[in-house]
């Protein structure tokens, strides 16, 4: 295959970035879409250019890593990580426009790598279960119900890479956000700090920067995970049950 | 069988004679004495304690993020201890831990089948071939328990049964239902349930996390360990941290085979810099190929995708009884046609003999013109793993219940989809059960450093059982080292020391000329390109086989490599930026310097064991042979110095509490 790569390249934080063009041959289908910029980065690095800059690691799709905006969609056209999205989606001859992740909360690092530890001090602010290590009772005292721990196994597959994020018009992270609450909200060890999570995880949210949710839902038809809308739904709930409960 | 003498007879003849220098033998590994299962709770008693009020003087550095980095410093902050977290990646949860798929083993005998901590201990010392160290095993047995309490605690989301309490299965190589799973990302769900414990503390105040960050020297000063030389790899900056003590736990270096199921950044450089500092690297050579992964489809490739191996449940293994059906498709190759190898070979346990067996015999009937799929080179590599009689029996829906993101992502990769066609699967490298030496304690020969998971040597043996790393790697991080590391704590606060300590100003200093000379060599070959040649040296040489004559042919290719790795190296961009290229050259230097080592223990260990199959030590009929008068020891080797070479240094495994025997699953 042979394509036309338009990539954001940009030095550094501060500096000002530019799309730039790139024609490529010699890509087969059968190569993810990560392994076609190893070939394009190699090219590069004989030329004498800089390499582009991108985020991977396992690429096999659960690091949460690799995160591009491919023809304007996060992680480009298939519903999956951009590590586990193959040539074969393309066409010869296709343009491809490569993008970082858009979103005020997550600023640009280096060409396509972003900056996303507001997820994690999302987490910090209440997602977990406060237990500390060596205190736990038998695993088998608190039986959970094989329908609650299914809700929360399927929404505990959030891999925090950010598409929501990227694909939101406002920028919001309640698809995260609201995945989280969800898991932990469906199981009792969840229960005893459920109101004050809720409310403090959605402080954090919006002081890093992230935006409001109005049900658009691009998020969930672009999480490679698959997290339902209805995780906002809990999310929102939650949140009027803790300020109900005088939070 | 083998004509190497026993190191008592003060005659040794290795064939790695020339290679290294013979050293003292390590003679104490620090077990407590007395029963095996006493040795722990005597330990921990023994453990001195360290007062809370005092805890908070203390400051720990740990290096590397997933179980074992994770559940360490979660804990160790909890307690009470300063701990710095440090991890290359953009956050603690991307950490490699979060890929494992299959499970973790617990002695719970939730299904009353049997099972106890003593059949752990004993089927993970067998699964390791007896080179692993007896001690350790039984104490990560008897603390697997409460993993799955801890994880359950935190919300961990395990797989349960309809009346709601956990659910178990059974995974390769043993014949009792003790994994605990969560479809299949438990890895994923285990690592998060540590992480968030983690962020518990980051927000607590007693932790405070290096994203980005690589650790690119260690610091030993006046004889203890006493810190780090990180690189920012966002601002390139080189940052000194000090702290009373430093916890490595860093996971494995599969990655010196380039093609592996480790993520793209796995490395080495942060125990192979401990080992040069005078830490021992143990067993290098012992490799977990992994049995269940998706064939490789061209030279294009750079990683390779591991699917769980509790596949082997449901799935059975075969491949066409005659070279001239490999072509066809698989659904008109009748019954009869069809070679059940494993299920033929290994009647007791089928298709779930241990990982280093089901390889071999998938290699085996490769080798022979048997094996299926596109042709790599010259031959086809892959076996089918066939699930139509586990559909008609079961139905869809429920195989689709067990191994449905299995499925999707085997159809994703490959564009063919498995509910019809059978899969294909062929080995690949997965795991490595050496890494840096550790006692008892988990402290490692330099005092002061600690090295937990996959990153130290002990628990596995020569062969990891299924389900056992993340077993170890929680039990470490949670249970043994902050019992073990406040004895040494106890003895802190030690003297402070400022930057300008010459230990620092050395460590400094060796860290930005190494970074100058990567920048400044100018060649005319990229970073990839040494990395994939030193994996094609490695697999064909250090692989799932290993010969003698091949091993030597390895050592002189790897010296080469190196040679024109340090003449021709070819790295763009500057050093006060993130610069990927850079990272990797720091890491592929160090990959180089291992693979000789690990070709040098292979070459020494003239017998075949767990993952470690030496072609000169097998049975008539082809099964690995172990060599017990020996090489029933520990190979902990010593950095011989840039021009030297390296110092072997053996531990004997002593079994007390178990029979060694001959491993068979026939």
């Amino acid at each position: 295959m042979r394509l036309k790569l338009k990539i954001w390249r940009q030095p550094a934080a501060h500096a000002k970035g530019e799309m730039r063009d790139y024609d490529l041959d010699g890509v087969s289908p059968d190569m993810s879409f990560l392994e076609m910029l190893d070939v394009l980065n190699e090219r590069l690095t004989e030329q004498g250019e800089d390499p582009v800059a991108f985020d991977h690691d396992c690429r096999e799709g659960i690091c949460g890593s690799c995160d591009l905006m491919i023809n304007g969609e996060a992680h480009g056209p298939e519903v999956t990580t951009t590590c586990q999205l193959h040539m074969r989606s393309f066409r010869d001859g296709q343009e491809i426009v490569i993008e970082p992740w858009r979103s005020d909360a997550f600023p640009v690092i280096k060409d396509l790598v972003v900056d996303r530890s507001a997820f994690d001090r999302i987490i910090a602010a209440g997602g977990y279960v406060s237990v500390n290590t060596g205190a736990a009772p038998d695993a088998h005292a608190t039986p959970v119900p094989q329908e609650d721990a299914a809700r929360a196994f399927n929404v505990a597959t959030c891999i925090g890479c950010g598409a929501c994020v990227a694909a939101c018009p406002n920028g919001s992270a309640s698809l995260f956000l609201g995945a989280k609450i969800t898991h932990l909200g469906a199981l009792p060890q969840g229960q005893p700090e459920r109101d004050e999570r809720v409310v403090n995880m959605v402080a954090q949210h919006d002081a890093e920067g992230f935006g409001g949710c109005t049900n658009i839902g691009a998020c969930t038809n672009s999480c490679p995970k698959e997290i339902p809308l209805d995780v906002i739904s809990q999310l929102n709930k939650d949140l009027r049950t803790a300020m109900r409960h005088g939070h | 069988m083998t004509d190497t003498l026993s190191p008592e007879s003060g005659l040794e003849r290795s064939d790695a004679a020339g290679y290294f220098t013979p050293g003292e033998p390590i003679r104490d590994a620090k077990a407590p004495a007395g029963p095996i299962s006493e040795k722990w709770t005597k330990r921990r008693f023994e453990a001195r304690l360290v007062n809370p009020a005092n805890r908070r003087k203390l400051s720990v550095i740990i290096v590397g993020t997933g179980l074992a980095g994770g559940a360490a410093a979660a804990t160790l902050g909890e307690a009470g201890y300063q701990v710095k977290s440090f991890c290359y990646q953009d956050s603690p949860r991307r950490a490699h831990s979060i890929a494992a798929q299959g499970g973790i083993n617990a002695a719970k005998n939730y299904k009353a089948d049997g099972d106890s901590v003593e059949r752990l201990f004993y089927d993970t010392v067998k699964g390791g071939d007896y080179r692993s160290r007896e001690a350790n095993v039984y104490r990560l047995a008897e603390e697997s328990v409460n993993i799955i309490d801890q994880c359950v605690a935190q919300g961990v989301p395990f797989a349960r049964e309809y009346g709601g309490l956990l659910d178990n299965r059974s995974f390769g190589g043993v014949q009792v239902s003790r994994t605990f799973y969560a479809r299949g990302q438990t890895g994923q769900q285990l690592l998060l349930g540590a992480y968030q414990a983690l962020e518990r503390q980051v927000a607590a105040g007693t932790v405070t996390t290096y994203t980005k960050h690589e650790m690119l020297e260690l610091i030993v000063a006046d004889g203890r360990t006493r810190g780090i030389i990180a690189r920012n790899l966002v601002t390139g900056e080189i940052e000194t941290h000090l702290a009373d003590v430093v916890v490595l736990a860093s996971g494995g270096y599969g990655n010196v085979f380039f093609l592996s199921t480790n993520a793209m950044g796995s490395n080495v450089t942060a125990t192979w810099r401990a080992h040069r500092k005078g830490a021992y690297m143990a067993n290098p050579c012992y490799t977990q190929i992994h049995p269940t992964c998706i064939p490789v489809s061209g030279e294009h490739q750079s990683k390779l995708t591991l699917m769980s191996e509790s596949l082997r449940n449901d799935g059975r293994i075969w491949v066409p009884k005659r070279a001239e059906d490999c072509t066809k498709d698989p659904r008109e190759i009748p019954e009869e046609d069809r070679d059940y190898y494993l299920e033929r070979i290994y009647p007791s346990f089928g298709n779930l003999v241990p990982r280093d067996i089901a390889s071999r015999q998938a290699k085996n009937v490769c080798d022979e013109g048997r094996g299926v799929g596109p042709m790599v080179g010259d031959f086809r590599r892959g076996v089918y793993l066939d699930f139509s009689d586990a559909i008609e029996r079961m139905g869809r829906a429920a195989v689709e219940e067990k191994y449905g993101n299995l499925f999707d992502m085997y159809a994703r990769i490959t564009g063919e989809d498995p509910y019809e066609v059978p899969m294909r699967i062929y080995p690949a490298v997965h795991y490595v059960m050496g890494g840096l030496w550790v006692d008892y304690d988990l402290e490692s020969n330099l005092k002061g450093l600690f090295v937990t998971g996959e990153a130290n040597f002990s628990d596995h043996g020569a062969n990891r059982l299924g389900a056992s790393a993340l077993m170890q790697g929680l039990a470490d991080g949670y249970f043994v080292l902050p019992n073990t590391i406040r004895d040494y704590l106890a003895d802190g606060p030690f003297e402070k020391i400022d930057e300008s300590h010459p230990a620092v100003v050395e460590a400094r200093r060796s860290v930005e000329e190494r970074i100058e000379k990567f920048l400044s060599i100018n060649g005319t070959r990229s970073v990839d390109s040494f990395h994939r040649e030193l994996g094609h040296i490695m697999w064909e040489y250090c692989g799932m086989e290993r010969s003698e004559e091949g091993l030597r042919k390895a050592i002189d290719m790897i010296r080469e490599l190196k040679r024109e790795f340090w003449s021709n190296l070819r790295v763009l961009g500057t050093a006060d930026s993130l610069n990927q290229s850079l990272e990797k050259a720091g890491r592929v230097a160090d990959f180089i310097e291992l693979g000789e080592l690990m070709c040098i223990d292979a070459l020494n260990r003239r017998e075949s064991c767990g993952g470690h199959f030496r072609a000169e030590s097998q049975t008539e009929d082809g099964e690995a042979l172990r060599d017990d008068a020996n090489f029933a020891y520990v190979a902990a080797w010593e950095w011989g110095g840039e021009d030297g070479q390296p110092v072997l240094h053996k531990e004997d495994l002593v079994y007390e509490a178990i029979e060694m025997k001959q491993r068979s699953y026939k």
